[in-house]
C-alpha cells in the first residue's frame, strides 16, 4: 500500500462523547478525496484529530503520514512533516502581522526538518508572488492576522498561508463557506495550483458546489463516525440530489 | 519580523532568570537599621553639605510620623526597617573616579549584564549603532558614568547625584523636592531620608541631547535597600531620552527598592523617559524572595507646551508599587504613558499612573497592557483629574488585561476626575484570556507552545513596544518572553 495517509479503525471522542467510531482511510500520494457528509458526522473532527487539538481524544486506531505515527507527534511537529489544516474559522491574531505570523510559522518548520531559515528578501519576493496569484492585495499583509478581516478574506488568507508554507497534506475543512461565486474560483485555482504527485489533499465539505472547481478522485461519505461509501466524483452529485438520509440509515 | 524569530530563539537560550548571580566583592556597609545617626552616616560617607545633612534629617523625622500605605492590592509580611542595610558600596574611595579605577569584579559584572562602560566598546560597536551614555548604579554608589566630555560639550550635565549635589547644588537645591514633596509618600519620605546614589541631568536651554542617557541599577549586597534618586530637568526648548535598567541577585530574602525619580519640563521642552524593570521576581514556586520595588515616579510639565513620555516594562520583582505620574501644568502640556506589566510565579503588580490636568488645554493619553500568568495578581490603578482651569483638557486610556493560565487574576481601578464641563476624558477597558484555539491554530502552523505563547504576547504588547527606543525594544520582547516562560501546558 502507497498511502500517503493511512488511517485504520479511527475511534476519538470530544468530552467523553464519542464523534469518530471506527473510520478507516487510505488517500494516495497526488489524489484528492472529499469527505461529505450531515452535520454531526465527525467531518471537523476528523481534521482536528488528525493535526492534534487538544481535547480531541484518540480513544483506539492508528493513523500515519508516509509510514509515521501521527498521534506520536505534536502538532507544530505534524506541521513540520506537512500537515496543514485549513480551519473552518480561521483565528485572529491582534497585534502580530500576516507576514511576520508566516515568516515565524515558515521559519519554525523548517528549523524543525533541519533547514536553513528562508532569507528575507526570498520570503517576500514568495509573498509577493503568492499573494497576487491569490488577488490579495500586500497591504492586508501587513494588517495584523484575520482581525477584521471579513469571512472571505480570512479563508483567502488561509489559502495563502498554505501556498506559502507548501505542506505535503493539506486538509480543507470547509473552505467553501463564506464564500461568493468570484472569492470560490479565486481559492479553487490557488488549490488546485498545489495539486502534485507528492502532495495529496482531504477536502471537508457540505456541497458539491467546491468539488466543481476542486476536482475529486474520490469521494467519501462520513456518518456518525465512519466512512459509510465510496466512490468517483458521481457520488458527490448523487448526495446532491439525493441527500445524506439513506447514509444516516446506513449508519444507525 | 527579525524581532519575533529573535524572541523565539532567545527563549530557547536563556535561562529563567539569567541575571541571579552575586558578584564577590568587598563592600562598605552603614550598621544595620535606621535611625538619625544612619542618616548621619551616609551624609557623611558621600562628603555632603550641611544643607543637604538637613534635608535628610528633617525627611526622617517626618518619615516617623508616617503610616505605611495599605491601600494597594498587594500583600506581604510586615517590612522591618530595622532589619536591612540602608548603605552598601563597593570598598573604593568616593567620588567620580575613571574606569581603571574600579573593581574588575564590578566591570565584569557589567559586562555580563551586557551595559557597556568601555566608551570605546560602544564606538566599537556595529556601525551606526546610536551611542548611549551610561550611569552605572551599583548597590548605594554610582561607579561610572559614561561621555560625560562629550555631553559637556553641548552643556548637558550628566551624572551621578551625590556629584551633583557637590558640583551643582544650585540646580540641586532648586529643583530636588519640588515634584515629590518629601513627605509625598512613605517611601518617597524614607527615600529622602536615606537615598544613596542614582543620576541627575540637566538639559540646557534649546538643546536636544545627542544620545541616549541610561542609568543601570544593579543590587549585590544582602540584606540592604537600594534607595536611589534620580532627578531631570529639561530646560526651555530642550529633549533627552532617558533609559533605566535593573537586575539583582536571586536571594532568598526580600529586598527593598524604594526610588525617586523626579522629571522638570520647563517650556517647549520634552522628555523620554523608559524604564525596563527586570529586578528578581523570587523563586517561581515558591514564592520566596525577590525584589519590593516601591518607586515614585513623577513628572512636572512646569510650563506651557511642555511634554513628557513615560514608558515602562516591567516584569521582575516580587511585588511593584509604581505610578510613574504626570502634572500638567503649563498650558498645552502633554503627558504620555505606556506600559508592559508581566506577572507570573507568585508576582504582585500594582501599576499604573496619575495624569493630573491643572492646565488648560492640556493632553494625556495612558496605554496600558497587563498580562498575568502562574499564580500572579497584575492590578491597573490609575487616575485621570481635570481641575476647575484645566478647561479643554483631553484624555484618552486603554487599558487590556491578557490572561493566560487558570489561578492567576487581573484588576483595573480606574479613577476619572472631571472639575469642569470641558475636559473629554475616554476610558477603554479590555479583559482577554488567551485562548488554546488560538494556541492551537499557532501550533498547527509550525510554533511550539513557548514560542506561541511569545508571539501572541508579543503582538498583544505590540502598541507600546512600538514606544520603546529600537535596541530596548527588542530586549523587553525577549524579556516578555522570558518572563512567561513555562506559563502554559
Amino acid at each position: 500500500m502507497n498511502s500517503m495517509l493511512s488511517i485504520t479503525n479511527l475511534h476519538a471522542t470530544v468530552a467523553d462523547k464519542p464523534i469518530l467510531q471506527g473510520l478507516t482511510l487510505d488517500v494516495p500520494a497526488g489524489e484528492v478525496h472529499a469527505i461529505m457528509g450531515p452535520n454531526g458526522a465527525g467531518k471537523s473532527t476528523l481534521g482536528y484529530v488528525l493535526t492534534g487539538r487538544p481535547g480531541y481524544e484518540v480513544t483506539g486506531g492508528t493513523a500515519t503520514l508516509d509510514g509515521e505515527d501521527l498521534f506520536a507527534l505534536d502538532p507544530n511537529e505534524r506541521a513540520a512533516k506537512g500537515m496543514f489544516l485549513s480551519f473552518q474559522y480561521p483565528l485572529e491574531i491582534p497585534g502580530v502581522p500576516a507576514l511576520t505570523f508566516i515568516r515565524t510559522a515558515l521559519n519554525a518548520q523548517r528549523k524543525a526538518r533541519g533547514e536553513d531559515e528562508i532569507s528575507a528578501p526570498a520570503f517576500l519576493k514568495l509573498a509577493r508572488e503568492t499573494a497576487a496569484s491569490l488577488k490579495i492585495d500586500f497591504d492586508m499583509l501587513k494588517r495584523a492576522l484575520n482581525v477584521g478581516f471579513s469571512g472571505g478574506e480570512k479563508k483567502r488568507m488561509e489559502i495563502f498561508q498554505m501556498a506559502m508554507l507548501s505542506p505535503r497534506f493539506l486538509i480543507l475543512d470547509e473552505t467553501d463557506s463564506g464564500l461568493d461565486i468570484d472569492a470560490l474560483r479565486i481559492v479553487s485555482e490557488g488549490v488546485n495550483a498545489m495539486r502534485s504527485p507528492d502532495r495529496a489533499m482531504l477536502v471537508i465539505t457540505h456541497y458539491q458546489r467546491l468539488l466543481d472547481y476542486i476536482k475529486p478522485d474520490r469521494v467519501h461519505v462520513l456518518s456518525a463516525g465512519r466512512i459509510v461509501a465510496s466512490g468517483g466524483p458521481e457520488l458527490a452529485l448523487e448526495l446532491e440530489r439525493e441527500g445524506y438520509d439513506k447514509y444516516a440509515q446506513v449508519a444507525a | 519580523m527579525a524581532a519575533v524569530k529573535e524572541t523565539v530563539a532567545a527563549v530557547a537560550e536563556l535561562e529563567k532568570y539569567q541575571h541571579g548571580f552575586i558578584t564577590d566583592i568587598e563592600q562598605d556597609f552603614a550598621p544595620k537599621g535606621l535611625n538619625a545617626d544612619i542618616v548621619r552616616f551616609i551624609s557623611a560617607k558621600k562628603d555632603e553639605p550641611e544643607w543637604m545633612l538637613q534635608w535628610r534629617l528633617d525627611a526622617f523625622e517626618r518619615w516617623l510620623a508616617l503610616e505605611e500605605p495599605d491601600w494597594a492590592k498587594v500583600h506581604y509580611p510586615k517590612i522591618d526597617y530595622q532589619d536591612s542595610y540602608y548603605y552598601a558600596a563597593p570598598s573604593q574611595k568616593a567620588g567620580p573616579m575613571s574606569l581603571d579605577e574600579v573593581d574588575p569584579d564590578i566591570l565584569e559584572t557589567y559586562k555580563k549584564l551586557g551595559i557597556p562602560l568601555r566608551e570605546q566598546e560602544v564606538l566599537a560597536g556595529v556601525q551606526g549603532a546610536p551611542k548611549y551614555a551610561v550611569d552605572a548604579v551599583f548597590d548605594s554608589v554610582s561607579v561610572v558614568t559614561t561621555f560625560k566630555k562629550e555631553l559637556a560639550a553641548v552643556g548637558v550635565i550628566f551624572c551621578s547625584m551625590s556629584e551633583a549635589i557637590r558640583e551643582h547644588p544650585e540646580l540641586v537645591k532648586k529643583y530636588l523636592g519640588s515634584v515629590v514633596p518629601v513627605s509625598d509618600n512613605y517611601f518617597a519620605c524614607l527615600n529622602s531620608a536615606v537615598f544613596s546614589d542614582g543620576s541627575f541631568v540637566y538639559i540646557p536651554p534649546g538643546v536636544r541631547c545627542p544620545m541616549e542617557l541610561s542609568t543601570y541599577f544593579r543590587i549585590n549586597a544582602k540584606d540592604s535597600g537600594q534607595f536611589e534618586r534620580t532627578l531631570i530637568i529639561a530646560d526651555k526648548g530642550s529633549y533627552c531620552s532617558y533609559l533605566e535598567g535593573c537586575t539583582a541577585p536571586m536571594r532568598d530574602e526580600n529586598q527593598l527598592h524604594a526610588a525617586v525619580v523626579e522629571l522638570i519640563i520647563l517650556e517647549d521642552a520634552e522628555i523620554k523617559y523608559s524604564t525596563v524593570q527586570n529586578w528578581y521576581p523570587g523563586d517561581p514556586v515558591t514564592g520566596k524572595g525577590g525584589i519590593y520595588n516601591f518607586v515614585t515616579k513623577r513628572a512636572d510639565c512646569r510650563e506651557p507646551r511642555a511634554k513628557v513620555s513615560w514608558t515602562q516594562v516591567e516584569t521582575g520583582s516580587a511585588i511593584t508599587w509604581k505610578y510613574p505620574s504626570c502634572i500638567l501644568r503649563g498650558e498645552g502640556s502633554s503627558g504620555e504613558f505606556y506600559s508592559i506589566a508581566v506577572t507570573n510565579g507568585h508576582q504582585q503588580a500594582d501599576t499604573g499612573t496619575k495624569m493630573i490636568h491643572l492646565g488648560a488645554n492640556t493632553k494625556s493619553r495612558i496605554i496600558s497592557k497587563g498580562i498575568s500568568a502562574g499564580k500572579s495578581s497584575n492590578t491597573y490603578r490609575g487616575l485621570v483629574s481635570a481641575h476647575p482651569k484645566a478647561v479643554g483638557s483631553r484624555n484618552f486610556t486603554q487599558c487590556d488585561s491578557l490572561l493566560i493560565g487558570k489561578d492567576c487574576a487581573a484588576h483595573t481601578v480606574p479613577y476619572i476626575e472631571a472639575r469642569n464641563g470641558q475636559s473629554v476624558f475616554e476610558h477603554e477597558a479590555t479583559t482577554t484570556r488567551l485562548s488554546d484555539d488560538q494556541l492551537f491554530y499557532c501550533q498547527q502552523r509550525g510554533l511550539d507552545t513557548e514560542s506561541a505563547v511569545a508571539l501572541l504576547v508579543n503582538g498583544f504588547v505590540r502598541d507600546v513596544l512600538q514606544t520603546l527606543p529600537m535596541e530596548f525594544a527588542v530586549e523587553a520582547q525577549k524579556l516578555v518572553a522570558i518572563s512567561l516562560e513555562g506559563s502554559v501546558g
